[in-house]
């Protein structure tokens, strides 16, 4: 962190060149958007069109309302589920990580150890491993089709344990600990008042790239839900599915399902760049 | 540790009770089960959640993937490794492995290259940093449907952008869903557009952690800026660029969304040009319901990611040498597991 204050690179200020290169990538980051927009706000046509203009027609709205409204694609109830998905799920892996991480950093109990090498080694086993048996299992207790199954799995994930015990194991003094138990406080008070304070900047991060994984999720939901009660990414591909596809309806859903996080991405793109950067130094 | 004076504002300071002489009253002994107990009460959630969705699920997928199983029955029938000698005789399964391996190699490679030149783009002296950053992070927070979808649409054959553009400087269009390669350059666009940045950030992360005195000692001894990259950045920033290349392996071989969504009907194209493992597993389990096959399928997606990730690693400790590679690989392997899970 250290070097944020000094020079970076070592090569003094970058030359045009370096500006040229980096706004063309930008370009690239930008122009599948512009690209959605161009073809959503056209119609079925434009696309099949040689001459075809690079601005925008005026059909985005018309088209937008095609997409919320088709009844195949279930559009609003899409978003409802995944906000309901991504809130609860963001919201119980940063509460459930926060306690285990604060149980290993600070607590001293048997066999924590072994536990925490358990946490981290459960992390290496892809999810395609043990989906199939996922899905009996739901069928089995008829949780198949209720956003139920696609919650529980993700309640606590073992990044988010591994993430808080390395956060707190350094940020949290043992000291502050020891005084509040000295004071009386019981554990769990010592965890709400002295460790979750404590674990904010971390817990916030957390929570952030937990609602944009499970935001963007697919492969789960896609297998465990089915298409009368879809996540948003469903969804989208439900538009696709048509026997005759529109793309000038099919990039304007695409657009529409980018917009909220987009918006989240306005506000929020800062901590999200700091979480990459800090995870990648610390590990 | 001791020098840390701040105090969150949560800390009470309750009436003084541990000091009563009473030996073991209710409360302290309520105190005492507290220290003792609770920590396991804090980490169970996480034990509990493992044990249901991933324990149990793992080693029943070993039961299932040796079972002939009945869809509708809810069981199957014991018939040893007969599922997996079924699928390594399926032509199909060997397309989706030379499919998935080509098409992480078209993603894993420029990526990691344009992430590094990228990085080291970003890790001058620059004007409006976060402005850079985050126009490179942007792809990132897009649903991998979202892009599949825009980004099949550019590949089109007929009325596709790029087939368009290439048509305009005198280039015959590319059948990029017919032909096999250039599918799995499409697919591997998808995967690139929303990567890069998220590497280039690691990367740049790693390359700020470079002492600058060793870009100014080399700077004084004369070495210009391809130089340094090559010989001062580059060495330094290894053990992050191996992380960096395990993880794209591991998330390459499990490629899923893009390949369904590359065309309307999710079968991996006519002549399976862009069926990978994972939908064909998909395919396996939820389109012909064969559940004793797409566990067996599973288990060797399982065993091909532990190889590569073997073969990664030994190849890392011969580039690195001495007591320096085991440490690093040390830290290679905890940040594995750090990201492993997601």
């Amino acid at each position: 962190m250290a070097a944020r204050n000094k020079r970076h690179g070592g090569t003094g200020r970058p030359s045009g060149f370096v500006y040229g290169v980096l706004a063309v990538v930008l370009l690239g980051s930008i122009f599948p958007f512009y690209w959605s927009f161009l073809i959503g706000s056209g119609n079925a046509f434009t696309i099949n069109d040689p001459n075809m203009s690079w601005w925008p027609g005026g059909n985005f709205l018309h088209n937008a309302s095609e997409v919320l409204n088709d009844p195949a694609v279930h559009f609003w109830k899409a978003l409802g589920n995944s906000v309901i998905v991504s809130l609860t799920v963001a919201a119980s892996t940063v509460v459930l990580s926060t306690l285990a991480g604060f149980a290993f950093a600070k607590l001293r109990f048997k066999g924590s150890g072994p536990l925490l090498v358990g946490v981290i080694a459960t992390m290496a086993v892809p999810v395609q491993l043990g989906v199939v048996p996922l899905y009996i299992l739901m069928q089995e207790y008829g949780w198949t089709g209720h956003l139920g199954a696609v919650i529980v799995p993700a309640l606590v994930t073992a990044f988010g344990v591994f993430w808080m015990t390395q956060y707190l194991t350094q940020s949290l003094p043992t000291e502050l600990i020891e005084a509040a138990r000295v004071d009386g406080c019981s554990m769990i008070r010592t965890f709400w008042h002295v460790a979750l304070p404590a674990a904010r900047p971390a817990a916030a991060m957390l929570g952030l790239f937990t609602f944009v994984a499970t935001w963007n999720n697919f492969f789960w939901p896609f297998i465990v839900l089915n298409n009368q009660n879809p996540t948003l990414p469903m969804a989208l591909r439900l538009l696709q599915s048509a026997k005759f596809v529109d793309y000038s309806i099919v990039l304007n859903g695409a657009l529409l399902a980018t917009i909220p996080l987009l918006i989240l991405f306005l506000f929020a793109g800062k901590q999200l760049i700091a979480g990459i950067m800090q995870g990648a130094v610390k590990g | 540790m001791s020098s840390i004076t701040t105090e969150p504002d949560g800390v009470k300071t309750p009436g003084d009770r541990s000091r009563t002489q009473l030996p073991l009253t209710w409360r302290q002994r309520r105190g005492r089960w507290d220290v003792k107990y609770s920590p396991y009460l804090y980490i169970a959630p996480f034990f509990l959640v493992f044990a249901i969705t991933g324990l149990f699920p793992i080693l029943y997928t070993a039961f299932i993937s040796m079972q002939d199983w009945d869809h509708i029955r809810g069981s199957g029938t014991f018939v040893g490794f007969d599922q997996f000698a079924w699928v390594l005789q399926d032509p199909n399964f060997w397309k989706a492995l030379r499919n998935t391996f080509s098409i992480f190699l078209f993603s894993s490679v420029p990526q990691i290259i344009a992430a590094t030149l990228i990085a080291a783009m970003l890790d001058t002296n620059l004007r409006g940093k976060t402005f850079w950053r985050m126009g490179v992070l942007l792809p990132y927070v897009v649903a991998p449907i979202a892009v599949a979808l825009i980004f099949s649409n550019m590949f089109g054959d007929q009325f596709g952008l790029i087939n368009s553009l290439l048509g305009r400087v005198g280039i015959d269009p590319i059948l990029w869903h017919t032909d096999v390669i250039p599918s799995h350059m499409a697919i591997a666009s998808m995967v690139n557009f929303r990567w890069t940045g998220y590497n280039t950030l690691i990367l740049l992360a790693a390359m700020q952690a470079v002492p600058r005195d060793l870009y100014e000692a080399a700077e004084v001894d004369g070495a210009g800026m391809k130089r340094r990259f090559i010989s001062l950045t580059i060495p330094q920033i290894r053990p992050t660029l191996v992380f960096v290349i395990i993880m794209s392996t591991i998330g390459g071989l499990q490629i899923f969304e893009e390949p369904l969504i590359y065309d309307r009907f999710g079968r991996g194209g006519a002549d399976k040009q862009w069926l990978t493992i994972t939908l064909y597993m998909y395919n396996m389990g939820w389109l012909d319901f064969n559940f004793g096959r797409a566990a067996a399928v599973a288990w060797l997606l399982f065993l091909l990611i532990m190889v590569i990730t073997l073969i990664n690693t030994w190849v890392t400790r011969r580039f690195v040498s001495g007591e320096d590679a085991v440490k690093k690989s040390k830290k290679v392997s905890q940040k594995i597991a750090q990201v492993g899970g997601n």
